[in-house]
């Protein structure tokens, strides 16, 4: 590696303009004639529309339009989909419910939008919205998905029976009941994995311009994949066709999965820009976020994990429920399912898995991927229930992993997965020897002389990232492929632009996708440019969300780097009037080995330019393009363990040390990796212990709709983490790359509330699991 | 937030004139809760009266026993206090933990006690105090001024110009903050003065804002020990109960701050 190459720790090029306030987003983009869009919203969880006065509010000051759904519906303008099919277990597809960009009929959850206000300022716009009467008819609401599925429960959709969305399963029930039957021990438990907010730090935003001349639109938008925004409006929203508009994601403050998704806003601000034709500019506000960005998590499950008589894992039975909130978001029925219950084999060799799960849908936002999407809900539950078999058998929690670890790749899951690779044990133990698990017990005993109750706790996490090969998940129901475009052009003067549909916001892709540069041709990475979030610049991606830039994004620029590189070669073998295999490219030179014959970078690229003097048939111009689509996921895998300190007194607990051992596969560039950790495992330790989305249920409001009331973690509540990763290389990419992204989410949370119920013996307890939780627990115990 | 006219007092005079030419004008302080809430539409006073240049609401002097705060002044220069530190340090101890850095820096004790938000920290701090609440009128006692959450013995029109406390002997404060909006799930303060009396004030946890806790201020006055309250049972049937915490939790808080709070007092 050189100062910048693969696996340097170079400091990231994107946050002078970040942390100096000069990032460009969504929100700081000014059009001429620019004007200002509020939304009016329903404040009723369900209730059907009896008519829209909006007379006086087009009188007040300021006002251009107000246009509600129905003006949507005549020009034609699609309803929002869902575009992961899951078919339910006796053959039917999925009943997915109509979900208007404006509702014209029914409103389904608090924050449902219903017309939109177009006006000179801002808060002309909020002040006319304020006036817009909406005639409601109000019904009762359920938010729970265990009350949704009830008789008599209030009815959603009319499409959806019972508000049922798809009752799926997959594994081998009958092998896993015979497994279960004939088992030394089962351990059984209920898992509610809690709903979260995800906020990002910048919230929503979207302008939208019609260019009447060109009869051409453009979108600004916070995407975490414009290309696929662009794709599902043309395809299926009818706003426009493809070559008809661009899509612009600009700088955009953080996703964590909110801002895969397209919502109703940006489409129908490039739906009013045309219809009053000036550009629409709306900024969502924090309490909008909290009401209408797509929500994760939020599970209900049971689980039987059968053992033999030596410990040994001999089936696993999941029945779960997930509530998917108003409307079907454009992959929520994919993460219960496809990127849930195919990760229930853990990291254990598991003879028979079955699971059932069934989908609702509540008067709540919708619900769809949020960091880790699937993968936290399947963590949580299986390594909840290992630490609480372990306890019922009266082994450690280690030995009863390292017993049934698999420990030959590839392995075949019973449920889908094919594992390629990886060394469980080294994770676990590397983790166990920086925690000084040995040494706990004597920390536990000091910890209860100051009156304190100590308690460890460990979780051994798989994942799956980089979702792919594309055949495969179209099989299963995806709508897109999910592969990776990438294209290398070298200009004259020999600097470097990396196009990608990869979509960074907050991976730090300028650094890391110039570090492969780097490390290619040993030119500096101030000499390269990432290009991304434009479908104007870039011809086609899939973007950034499941942790699949590095493995899949990357991929596709090594592959354009490997045609740039072989050109590059024969145009330097060419000037040099050597052999093409003896040319070696380092420093930002091309040399003829074994010689002093040299031609700096910079040169080769403007000889491809010039083309005065290429080999004969060559084609001026250095620029090459590649796809990559994966032959399989990649699985990161690692161990996570936590030790905590509960105050008995208030039940209060506070992380004394969090221990990562993380095997990401092949390292770009490792601070950067640190800081995914990082996060990651702080936003876990925020769902195990701070953050819940509490709806009333009665009413639907969002009572935890602010910062007063919605605990996202701080400073103060997170420990130093200890940090370190373990490397097996993934074999289904040119790097060895598998993703750093989720793991912190995924794999923190048992092991925080495995350390709380050890410390306060008790093992029922619900995430998050908050002071009063965890004082109510240890009552109880008692 | 709607619009509103934006009034700049010179003096207390000045203020109390501003404030009743307004239809619907509100005294304007620190603006931790009113700004947030008006940015919410939830309030929409005419007019604002700004309250934080006013010389004679704002600075600290500590004469003899009695400490006298101005109404104007933030909790960051209550914190930082020395003068308050040598006299009552539990107080700056209260003001050091209030929100976050930026409320401290911002937020008056004139603007939190007239809010009297029950859970805010003060309230408990000025009632276990007994301290005196000078307006621009009259001079009303702590125990008299807390009438309710959110409500307040101020008039129409009545504004806070200084608090007036007496140092005690000892005092502590002791608050298990919500995780959330770092207000008090449960805040108690505890006061003993120089002649053995004792009063002990709770705040976060009361179903209608602050209020004294009897029973712990007769234990406290013949034995002031973090143990003298061990025989204590707080009722949790007067408790406030919201999705952040049930009122027997809330009880359990009372006690195990009261205690620490004693532990504080020294």
């Amino acid at each position: 590696m050189g100062m910048e190459g693969i696996g340097a720790r170079v400091a990231r090029k994107e946050d002078k303009r970040f942390i100096t306030g000069k990032g460009r987003y969504t929100d700081d983009m000014v059009a001429p004639g620019m004007k200002h869009a509020h939304f009016v919203r329903s404040p009723h969880a369900h209730a059907r529309i009896r008519g829209i006065d909006s007379a006086a509010a087009e009188k007040m000051p300021g006002v251009i339009a107000v246009l509600a759904g129905d003006e949507l519906a005549a020009d034609a303008i699609g309803s929002l989909i869902c575009g992961w099919m899951i078919h339910s277990k006796d053959g039917s597809p999925m009943n997915m419910g109509d979900w208007r960009p404006l509702a014209q009929t029914k409103v389904r959850y608090v924050g449902d939008a219903v017309a939109i206000v177009v006006a000179d300022t801002k808060a002309q716009a909020r002040d006319a919205a304020e006036a817009v009467e909406v005639d409601y008819d109000v019904l009762p609401a359920v938010t729970g998905s265990i009350d949704a599925l009830k008789d008599g429960a209030p009815q959603i959709h009319d499409n959806a029976p019972g508000n049922l969305i798809y009752d799926w399963e997959i594994g081998d029930g009958a092998a896993t009941d015979a497994a279960i039957a004939s088992a030394a021990h089962v351990t059984e438990m209920k898992i509610i994995n809690n709903r979260l907010v995800p906020n990002p730090m910048e919230p929503r935003a979207a302008l939208g311009v019609y260019d009447e001349g060109e009869d051409h639109y453009t979108l600004w938008t916070t995407s975490q994949n414009p290309h696929v925004a662009r794709l599902v409006m043309s395809a299926f929203y009818n706003v426009a066709p493809e070559n008809k508009l661009r899509v612009i994601a600009p700088d955009v403050g953080g996703g964590f999965g909110s801002k895969i998704y397209i919502y109703p806003e940006e489409i129908v601000c490039l739906w009013a820009s045309k219809k009053t034709g000036v550009p629409v500019k709306w900024n969502c506000d924090r309490t909008e976020a909290f009401l209408t960005d797509a929500h994760g998590r939020d599970h209900v499950s049971t689980v039987k994990m059968a053992f033999d008589a030596s410990n040994r894992i001999i089936g696993l039975k999941v029945d779960t429920i997930a509530n998917l909130g108003a409307y079907m978001s454009l992959f929520s029925s994919a993460v219960p399912t496809y990127l849930y219950a195919t990760l229930l084999s853990g990291q254990y060799a598991i003879p028979a898995i079955h699971a059932n799960v069934r989908t609702v849908y509540t008067n709540t936002v919708p619900v769809d991927a949020y960091r880790g999407a699937g993968r936290p809900e399947a963590t949580y539950l299986l390594e909840r229930v290992m630490e609480t078999a372990a306890r019922e058998l009266g082994v450690s929690p280690a030995e009863l992993r390292k017993t049934n670890f698999i420990r030959e790749f590839p392995h075949q899951t019973p449920v889908i997965m094919c594992y390629d690779a990886g060394d469980y044990e080294a994770s676990l133990n590397a983790a166990m020897a920086v925690s000084d698990y040995a040494g706990f017990a004597a920390r536990k005993a000091e910890a209860q002389s100051r009156g304190k109750r100590r308690g460890i706790g460990m979780s051994c996490y798989i994942e799956a990232c980089g979702i792919a090969p594309s055949a495969a998940v179209g099989s299963l129901g995806a709508g897109v492929g999910l592969w990776e475009s990438a294209e290398v052009r070298v200009n004259a003067v020999g600097t470097i632009e990396v196009l990608t549909g990869s979509h960074s916001h907050g991976q730090g892709h300028e650094t890391t996708f110039a570090q492969l540069v780097a490390e290619r041709f040993g030119v500096g990475i101030d000499t390269v440019s990432i290009v991304h979030g434009d479908t104007d610049k870039v011809q086609m991606g899939m973007g950034t969300y499941g942790s699949r830039s590095g493995a899949v994004g990357m991929s596709a620029v090594v592959k354009a780097l490997d045609k740039v590189e072989a050109k590059a070669r024969k145009i330097a073998a060419h000037l040099m009037e050597a052999d093409e295999s003896d040319i070696v490219i380092e420093n930002g030179e091309l040399k003829v080995a074994g010689t002093d014959k040299s031609v700096p970078w910079f040169q080769m690229a403007l000889a491809a330019y010039t083309a005065h003097n290429l080999p004969a048939g060559m084609e001026p111009g250095l620029k090459e393009g590649a796809f990559f689509d994966p032959a399989n996921f990649t699985f990161p895998a690692g161990c996570y363990i936590c030790e905590v300190e509960v105050d008995p007194e208030t039940g209060k607990t506070e992380i004394i040390q969090f221990v990562a051992s993380d095997d990401f596969g092949k390292i770009i560039n490792p601070m950067i990796v640190e800081g995914q950790v990082h996060g990651g495992v702080a936003q876990g330790i925020g769902q195990a212990m701070l953050e819940a989305a509490h709806y009333d249920p009665e009413t639907g409001q969002l009572l935890t709709a602010s910062y007063m009331d919605y605990t996202m973690p701080r400073a103060d509540d997170l420990p130093s983490f200890q940090v370190s990763t373990t490397e097996t290389a993934c074999p289904s990419n040119p790097l060895g790359i598998k993703g750093c992204g989720e793991a912190g989410a995924i794999g923190s949370p048992p092991a925080l509330i495995n350390a709380i119920t050890d410390a306060i013996g008790n093992n029922d307890l619900t995430m998050p699991a908050t002071a009063e939780r965890v004082w109510a627990a240890l009552r109880s115990a008692r | 937030m709607y619009a509103t006219n934006y009034h700049r007092a010179s003096s207390v005079e000045d203020a109390v004139q501003l404030v009743s030419g307004g239809d619907e004008a509100k005294f304007l302080s620190g603006g931790q809760t009113l700004l947030p809430t008006m940015k919410q539409r939830l309030a929409a006073p005419s007019d604002l009266v700004d309250l934080r240049h006013v010389a004679a609401m704002k600075g600290i002097s500590v004469n003899g026993g009695t400490i006298r705060i101005g109404a104007a002044t933030t909790h960051a220069e209550v914190a930082n206090s020395a003068e308050i530190a040598a006299a009552c340090p539990g107080l700056c101890h209260l003001a050091a933990h209030i929100g976050d850095p930026h409320v401290r820096h911002m937020g008056t004790i004139g603007g939190s006690i007239a809010n009297n938000d029950p859970a805010a920290d003060y309230p408990a701090g000025l009632l276990a105090l007994n301290a005196t609440i000078v307006t621009n009128t009259r001079s009303i006692s702590a125990d008299d001024f807390f009438t309710g959450m959110f409500d307040t013995a101020l008039e129409e029109g009545e504004l806070i110009v200084a608090v007036e406390i007496t140092a005690p002997a000892k005092c502590g404060y002791a608050k298990f903050p919500n995780p959330a909006s770092r207000y008090a799930l449960t805040g108690v303060f505890v006061a003993r003065q120089g002649d053995g009396s004792v009063r002990v004030a709770v705040t976060g946890a009361g179903s209608d804002g602050v209020f004294r806790q009897a029973e712990m201020e007769q234990a406290l006055a013949s034995d002031f020990s973090a143990t003298a309250l061990d025989g204590v049972s707080v009722d949790d049937s007067d408790l406030m109960a919201d999705i952040h915490a049930s009122s027997a939790y809330r009880a359990n808080l009372v006690k195990v701050m009261a205690k620490r709070a004693v532990t504080a007092a020294g």
